[in-house]
């Protein structure tokens, strides 16, 4: 079938999901929308409405990026736009079923959008406080598509940056990237453009492609919604790559831990093969492109160039120095380019519609648009995709709409354990490469992790270092050693068995193993700690000199006691507390045995009358 | 070749084409702290304490895996390298025994010559200690686990000189540890007790069994096992031998050795060693010169021939003796004795 032809059919596919005959649910499907409990709800309904003989046609979708509102469905009954449905319940859902399904009506506040425009007073979906600041580029169709469906993704301008691009020479392609000004999204922002004209100009034969889909922060998810979600626009982007660089084979290195991702990109890779737009001969331009999926085996390290093709070579995984760059002297020793997930996602759009089109996003020097995990201590959790130079601010607080329980947000972890904490105080602070850099954190793969004025900072440092800790290869000296070193240093902190001096100990040691480490990961390790000392170095001090703990996190700093004012002896803490450690008549204010108290805290969230005090 | 020139903290020094910082500083006479440098394998990296500082390049590059380029200006001795470097070693020493006087490697430690080299005293760390038993399955080397520095020369040794692969790192981080396959006892594994690894530790984390006191003299000479002709030096004391190496400089073997020449030479003090031939007379072995054994020799072959014929004697040649003496060998069976019997134990 000729391309245009693949269009049309695609086309028409689509018409059939906008505009069904019989109404269409379409659930959300990636691994998010399954954990909430989609798969149950989906055949819970399914069978209410076989019961009641309504007819209606289900498919999935992936992920929109509405964590905080799963699981999703999207309803949509013929002539009318798609309606979504959130924070579904089987009771809600069954609700839902009789008053929209059959009745076309939306009781209350059910729905929490039109996909269209507002009606009713349901708003519409761009109009979504969540929504709104976003520009979806890498995320463009993700849930808004069935990923398993290839006509859905030809029908939203799929494949036509290929096309395009195979009309050009590849050094017009590596041109028109330069143009838009992409960087990696990996973490480490190297212009794309660039990496791929290095590759092209290395000699060795044969090239090799590797799509870097070992996302591992904690908390980051934006490879993996795109993988489930629209796996197309990776292969699409792959085929871009290897054409500007003259690949004719392709690795993509995904986490074991993403079964779905796998599943779907093993079907789109099929199905990509069998329409012509992978293979031998691509859409006829002699163009040939082959591509396996290889597994990772869950270290964190093999997200690093080098120990990632260490290990598809089936060795230990485990950095090298470079130079060589892989560009020169990668994947069996030949030249190689490797582009993380997000980063070829975007390039279809680039270069369908032109690499300024792209540019006109951003900032100077970090140019589009970027995705971040939006999570921790935000009322509107989930993932985003907004221009580069956003505020910190518009992005917590407008996007994400803050705290959800009134709290005051304190910080903001941007780039994951690699990357640093950024007070409140900065959060004017718009977003790209070279700013966050130059607060001590980095833009990393995107993960951000909101923090309000119950965390302690300490305990954050604590954690972040327990996974590089735990995650480093144990290959050199500085990283192995060092982010033991500093972790045990920070537990000591959090148990109160800090000693004098031990700050400024971080700070040395954090320095050595940042400048010394042979790798990324350890370079960055020390970001968490260096940068919680810099701005809450008080946090540091209060726990070692004076044993406390404001933030009421480190149970070893912090003791429980009952006002005997407020207290009227109502006994609920007396009845929860674990250890039988609170004591008091009815009616009189109660005290609690602090050699007996294991720090619980159940007492503390207990009382009505806030007449529990933890210090 | 041409010489290269650069400079090591304003000194002037000459590389040969392709050597690396490390090694055309080291042979300039210029020490830099290192661990994971081994001039017969692939540069690793993993130490750090080799970092330098380079015009021209970002960052902290390690010299060992760092090529010298003409006109390079080398910085070995900045507060900031000696600073990384010095944290590095302090990172080492808390993980590391302290028991230095009992160690089998005192006095010839790389680690211990790099702390000195550093002045890393009284750490300011927490000390830590691997829970990790000694492997004491072979029945030549112990590896001791606490003492290592995860440098990995002895898997690359194994790998990279031995072709073998008989261990490599396992788990990950602090956790790391030198393994055989599936975590087995080196004694179970595919391990072919060459004692390579054991040569190329630079602490004493592997050590070999009772090799513990210092050699009086080093003397030269040949393996005595195969034709090969390995060259080895032995550590000598009071006549009798308390170490053998593989000798580095000789071009046969490169300073490898197998596991009958480094760890099968007892047998040169052994009370049980035969000196002089014996010759049984009326049942019992009594000791004989050579003459005498190898005239009844001589004789007894003789008579053999001349009254069974040339076939009834037979030949078996030895994997220790030369290809000329193996030559002169079947020379005399065929030629000598008469006959077509002659095989080689390596045949077999």
């Amino acid at each position: 079938m000729r391309f245009e032809q693949l269009q049309a059919r695609a086309k028409k596919a689509w018409q059939e999901v906008v505009s069904p005959q019989i109404p269409l649910i379409r659930m959300g499907m990636a691994t998010c929308g399954r954990a909430a409990g989609g798969q149950e709800l989906l055949q819970a309904f399914q069978e209410e409405l076989a019961k009641n003989k309504i007819q209606a046609q289900f498919s999935e979708v992936g992920c929109l990026g509405l964590c905080y509102a799963e699981p999703m469905a999207e309803i949509i009954l013929p002539g009318r736009p798609g309606v979504l449905f959130a924070k579904l319940t089987p009771a809600k859902m069954k609700k839902i079923g009789e008053d929209y399904l059959v009745h076309g009506k939306i009781v209350g506040d059910s729905a929490l959008a039109v996909m269209g425009p507002a009606r009713n007073g349901t708003p519409a979906f761009t109009d979504l406080p969540m929504v709104k600041g976003q520009q979806r580029t890498a995320l463009r169709n993700c849930g808004i598509i069935d990923p398993t469906n290839l006509d859905h993704y030809l029908a939203h301008d799929g494949y036509v940056g290929l096309k395009r691009a195979l009309s050009l020479s590849p050094d017009e392609v590596i041109a028109e990237v330069k143009t838009s000004g992409l960087r990696g999204r990996g973490g480490a922002g190297f212009p794309t453009g660039q990496k791929w004209e290095f590759c092209r100009k290395a000699t060795g034969t044969p090239k090799y492609l590797i799509c870097n889909a070992d996302e591992g922060d904690p908390g980051a998810f934006m490879d993996r919604s795109v993988l489930e979600s629209d796996p197309h626009s990776v292969l699409e982007g792959m085929a871009l790559a290897a054409y500007a660089i003259g690949a004719e084979h392709g690795y993509i290195y995904c986490r074991a831990e993403y079964p779905l991702a796998l599943e779907r990109l093993d079907l789109a890779i099929r199905q990509a093969t069998e329409h012509n737009l992978l293979g031998d001969n691509i859409l006829g331009s002699g163009f040939n492109l082959h591509l396996k999926i290889k597994m990772g085996a869950g270290a964190f390290v093999c997200g690093e160039e080098t120990a990632l093709m260490a290990s598809i070579e089936g060795r230990r995984g485990m950095p090298r120095t470079r130079p060589p760059f892989p560009a020169n002297q990668g994947l069996f020793g030949k030249p190689t380019t490797i582009n993380n997930v997000e980063t070829l996602a975007n390039l279809p759009p680039i270069l369908a519609k032109g690499g300024a089109w792209y540019a006109g996003f951003g900032t100077e020097k970090s140019k589009g648009t970027k995705t971040f995990a939006l999570a921790g201590k935000v009322d509107r959790t989930g993932l985003i995709e907004v221009p580069m130079g956003i505020t910190l601010k518009e992005i917590v607080f407008d996007i994400g709409g803050g705290s959800p329980i009134g709290k005051k947000i304190k910080a903001v972890q941007t780039g994951g354990p690699s990357g640093g904490c950024i007070p409140a105080e900065l959060f004017d602070l718009p977003v790209d490469y070279e700013r966050l850099a130059a607060v001590g954190s980095i833009m990393g793969s995107g993960g951000m992790v909101v923090l309000d004025e119950n965390t302690c900072m300490v305990d954050v440092a604590r954690y972040f270092l327990e996974f590089t800790k735990n995650e480093s290869c144990g290959k050199c000296a500085p990283c192995r050693l060092g982010t033991r070193q500093m972790h045990e240093i920070l537990t000591d902190i959090c148990a109160g068995r800090g000693r004098p001096g031990d700050i400024e100990l971080l700070e040395e040691i954090g320095a050595a193993v940042r400048k010394g480490s042979l790798c990324a990961l350890g370079g960055t390790a020390p970001n968490p700690v260096l940068t919680t000392i810099q701005h809450y170095r008080h946090e540091y001090e209060q726990h070692i000199q004076d044993q406390r703990c404001f933030a009421g996190v480190c149970k070893a700093l912090i003791t429980y006691s009952i006002n005997a004012e407020t207290c009227n002896g109502c006994r609920v803490c007396a009845t929860n507390c674990p250890q039988q450690a609170i004591s008091g008549e009815k009616k009189k204010p109660h005290v609690i045995d602090t050699a007996l108290c294991i720090k619980c805290g159940i007492c503390y969230e207990m009382c009505k009358f806030d007449a529990v005090v933890r210090q | 070749m041409e010489e290269i020139k650069f400079t090591i903290d304003g000194q002037e020094v000459t590389a040969k084409p392709g050597q690396s910082v490390l090694e055309a500083t080291l042979a300039a006479g210029i020490y830099i702290p290192n661990l994971c440098y081994d001039p017969k394998l692939e540069p690793y990296g993993g130490c750090r304490l080799c970092v330098v500082e380079i015009e021209g390049m970002r960052g902290l590059p390690t010299a060992c895996t760092t090529k010298v380029t003409p006109g390079m200006k080398v910085r070995s001795e900045t507060p900031e390298v000696h600073q990384v470097r010095k944290i590095t070693m302090e990172l080492l020493v808390a993980d590391h025994p302290l028991e230095c006087l009992t160690c089998s490697l005192n006095q010839r430690c790389d680690l211990q010559k790099a702390a000195a080299f550093l002045g890393v005293d009284q750490s300011r760390l927490r000390r830590s200690e691997r829970a990790l038993a000694n492997d004491e399955s072979n029945p030549f080397f112990v590896r001791d686990f606490k003492k290592c520095i995860l440098c990995a020369r002895c898997v690359r040794v194994c790998s990279e000189v031995r072709g073998l692969g008989a261990i490599d790192m396992a788990k990950r981080g602090y956790e790391a540890f030198i393994s055989p396959f599936a975590g087995l006892p080196i004694a179970d594994s595919i391990c072919e007790s060459c004692g390579e690894c054991v040569d190329h530790c630079p602490t004493g984390a592997l050590y070999v069994r009772g090799e513990a006191i210092l050699p009086g003299k080093e003397v030269k000479t040949i393996c005595p096992y195969c034709g090969v002709g390995c060259q080895m030096v032995l550590g000598i004391r009071q006549n009798r031998i308390v170490k053998v190496l593989g000798d580095l400089t000789y071009p046969v073997n490169s300073g490898s050795l197998c596991v009958k020449g480094r760890f099968g030479l007892d047998f040169a003090s052994s009370e049980d060693r035969l000196k002089t031939p014996l010759i049984k007379k009326n049942g019992q072995l009594v000791e004989a010169t050579w003459d005498e054994a190898l005239d009844l020799v001589a004789s007894r072959f003789k008579e053999i021939k001349k009254k069974h014929g040339g076939q009834a004697i037979a030949g078996l040649c030895s994997a220790k003796a030369t290809n000329e003496e193996n030559y002169l060998f079947q020379k005399f069976i065929r030629a000598g004795a008469g006959s077509p019997h002659i095989d080689h134990c390596a045949r077999l």
